[in-house]
């Protein structure tokens, strides 16, 4: 623009500013519009709670607790509704499904975050978010068809539970370690007790744990019958398989945003990548890493198809704690309840026991996110 | 000083450990360990995959055509047996959420990044999407059971007709809503401020800018997000289970684009793969057809994601 032109244009004045009307009734129908969509998800929260609520209230009030506990068994179509039942094999199946997804998907972001070339990296890592991306059922297909004959079956026990008290107390090995280092640093001088207490605490729970499996591990080793149909093993595995993406991709992230400033200090003091890997880039991405695990944990509760088609239950179950038979973990009495029939019938509060295990999963679930998300923030604030 | 401190001997070691060409067995142990876990995931996939189409090759190859048009049947060595009615639920499940949640994902997304102030309700409505994120699929098949079901609210069966193909896509679209947004929020972060500022400059109203700045610029972004979530939904298993989908035997075989039959009783693609997964017990053959299924479902999802996770890397190669 020429000055020439500037001469003979009008100054701006308030009116010629202003917009006009319809632009600006479109501006404010645009913003009302955008916050409705916005609002959407809190509805539908609000819902969720309201129907989990109000079903698992009626069950809570309605269920006769002194007689429906301690029955062994989940069966609700006739009133017998036995929470342990349902808990402990939830357990086993996460379990399993951490000692399969925990080391391998962390074993792969490792090599991937530190080890390997751009080149592996560009196709590795879309086959990883292929993977990621195979529905449910079709592992729970190949769990039943393939895992439970060819894994569980043939492998066997002594050798699959062999494996498993490896990789946990391998779990409780670095937990013990970081408890010991926090112990240390306390000794030092450089911690507050009230970390050492709960610290303390969680290693004393480990230990605790540790001798429980192991009682119960030699109170399986009995007998030898190999697993030919379903089981809970092999929809643990299943289970795992399907979280190992969920574990790769949240820890590669955390160690992707260690600043690369800290692995070039260290291969300037002269430590190899093994040492630049374990000793500076997992302790500092180690919040995330946790994040990763625990995200995990959290899907493999709340994974329905893979057990629900290999665990190896039909819609009732009674009490079992060895991972070599057949179970129902919550989700997958919920998922039975449901199909089948028409509708879900039977004794009074057959409906509303669907809302309260629901409820229960909701609960446990969501606090592990919450746990979890508090744990990749604390990432963000580092770097 | 440091010819002091560095005698001959110290200078020696020094220089052998630097020549010497010693094998870091540690190192070498350690990586390959890494590598061997990142194999066994391909390896994983590679078998899955594999043992999958071997299973299905007695439908796939003999009968495709027939596969693909018959129905849900009780017995497997039946000739009607096929999974029609599991592609037309699922595809208007696909329909029925890319209408819903794609708008309204994609509007909650613009709203809570270019319009919301930053204060405490804009937060809570962002850690309430984050946790909706993470609740269990089996969850929203209770949410829509009770309310597009039976109506405990608003009276909503009398519109979706209860246990509906409608009823199924509407859970949907409200399973993969967070993951819309989530989506399509990291690609309008993605948009550079200078595209904002200039439209401002030019005399641009906020949702002027929106449309001729942001939204073209993070379109990319935001289709892979919708196909990654559109995929996550057409697999989807537990929710349909809880809404009421039909696993034994459904009368009516609607033709595809029967809009009539979305508010009847439905099946899905996983459905049909579940039941007859859990039929094989007694009738060998239904193992074949659920792998023949499989197959089919697969055949969508992949496509879906590898084109989502293709259209991804050429943008971020493009834009660097």
């Amino acid at each position: 623009m020429t000055d020439a032109s500037l001469i003979g244009a009008v100054p701006p004045t308030l009116e010629t500013l202003r917009i006009s009307k319809g632009r600006r009734r479109r501006e404010v129908l645009v913003r009302w519009t955008l916050l409705l969509a916005a609002l959407v998800s809190v509805v539908v929260s609000a819902l969720i709670l309201w129907s989990l609520f109000r079903e698992a209230w009626t069950f809570i009030t309605g269920v006769v607790w002194a007689e429906t506990w301690g029955q062994s068994g989940w069966f609700p179509r006739r009133g017998i509704y036995d929470i342990p039942t349902i808990v402990v094999p939830t357990v086993i199946v996460t379990a399993i499904a951490m000692v399969v997804a925990g080391p391998i998907g962390l074993g792969a972001a490792v090599y991937l975050s530190e080890y390997a070339r751009a080149g592996v990296r560009a196709w590795v890592k879309p086959v990883l978010e292929i993977l990621a991306g195979i529905p449910s059922v079709v592992l729970g297909f190949f769990a039943l068809t393939w895992i439970a004959p060819n894994l569980v079956g043939r492998i066997g026990k002594p050798a699959l539970l062999t494996v498993g008290l490896g990789v946990l107390g391998l779990y409780a090995a670095v937990a013990g370690f970081f408890a010991w280092s926090r112990l240390k640093r306390y000794r030092d001088g450089s911690s507050d007790s009230s970390a050492l207490i709960g610290v303390v605490g969680a290693a004393a729970l480990l230990a605790a744990m540790g001798v429980g499996y192991l009682f119960w591990l030699l109170s399986l080793l009995g007998d030898f019958a190999p697993a030919r149909a379903g089981s809970l093993a092999a929809a643990g595995i299943g289970v795992g398989l399907l979280t190992i993406p969920l574990v790769a991709s949240v820890s590669e992230d955390a160690m992707a945003a260690v600043p690369e400033h800290l692995r070039e200090a260290s291969a300037g003091l002269g430590a190899r990548r093994m040492a630049t890997a374990t000793k500076v880039v997992v302790p500092a991405a180690i919040s995330g890493i946790v994040a990763a695990f625990i995200v995990a944990t959290s899907r493999a509760i709340g994974e329905t198809m893979v057990v629900f088609m290999a665990g190896g239950a039909a819609d009732a179950a009674r009490f079992t704690d060895s991972p070599f038979e057949g179970g129902l973990t919550m989700t997958a009495a919920m998922a039975s309840l449901a199909s089948g029939t028409d509708s879900v019938v039977g004794e009074g509060l057959t409906f509303q026991s669907l809302y309260f295990v629901g409820l229960l999963l909701f609960v446990i679930t969501l606090a592990l996110n919450v746990v979890a998300a508090r744990f990749v923030d604390r990432v963000r604030e580092q770097y | 000083m440091i010819s002091r401190l560095v005698d001959d001997r110290a200078r020696s070691a020094i220089a052998g450990s630097i020549r010497s060409r010693r094998v870091d067995v540690r190192g070498a142990l350690f990586r390959s360990l890494l590598q061997s876990a990142l194999v066994l995931t391909l390896l994983i996939l590679a078998v899955l995959l594999v043992s999958v189409f071997t299973d299905s090759w007695s439908q796939i190859s003999g009968r495709l055509g027939d596969f693909l048009s018959g129905t849900l049947r009780s017995r497997s060595s039946d000739g009607g047996l096929g999974v029609h009615q599991g592609i037309y639920g699922s595809l208007w499940i696909g329909v029925i959420v890319a209408v819903l949640a794609f708008p309204i994902g994609i509007g909650a997304a613009v709203y809570l990044e270019e319009y919301a102030p930053r204060n405490r309700f804009t937060s809570f409505i962002e850690v309430n999407i984050r946790n909706l994120a993470g609740v269990p699929s089996v969850v929203y098949g209770l949410l829509g059971l009770a309310i597009l079901v039976n109506g405990d609210i608003f009276g909503l069966d009398r519109l979706t007709g209860g246990r509906s193909t409608l009823s199924a896509g509407i859970t949907l679209a409200v399973l993969v809503l967070p993951i819309v947004i989530i989506t399509s929020g990291e690609a309008f972060r993605a948009v550079p401020n200078e595209l904002r500022e200039g439209a401002y400059g030019v005399g641009a109203t906020r949702w002027e800018m929106i449309r001729t700045q942001v939204l073209p610029y993070a379109a990319p972004g935001i289709l892979t997000g919708t196909l990654l979530s559109m995929a996550r939904a057409v697999g989807e298993a537990a929710p349909l289970i809880l809404v009421g989908a039909v696993t034994g035997r459904l009368g009516d075989n609607p033709a595809l684009l029967d809009l009539g039959a979305l508010a009847d009783r439905f099946t899905a693609l996983p459905i049909v793969i579940t039941s007859w997964t859990q039929q094989s017990g007694r009738d060998v053959g239904f193992a074949a057809a659920a792998a023949g299924a499989i197959v089919v479902l697969l055949v969508f999802v992949l496509i879906m994601n590898s084109a989502a996770i293709g259209l991804r890397n050429r943008f971020e190669k493009k834009r660097g």
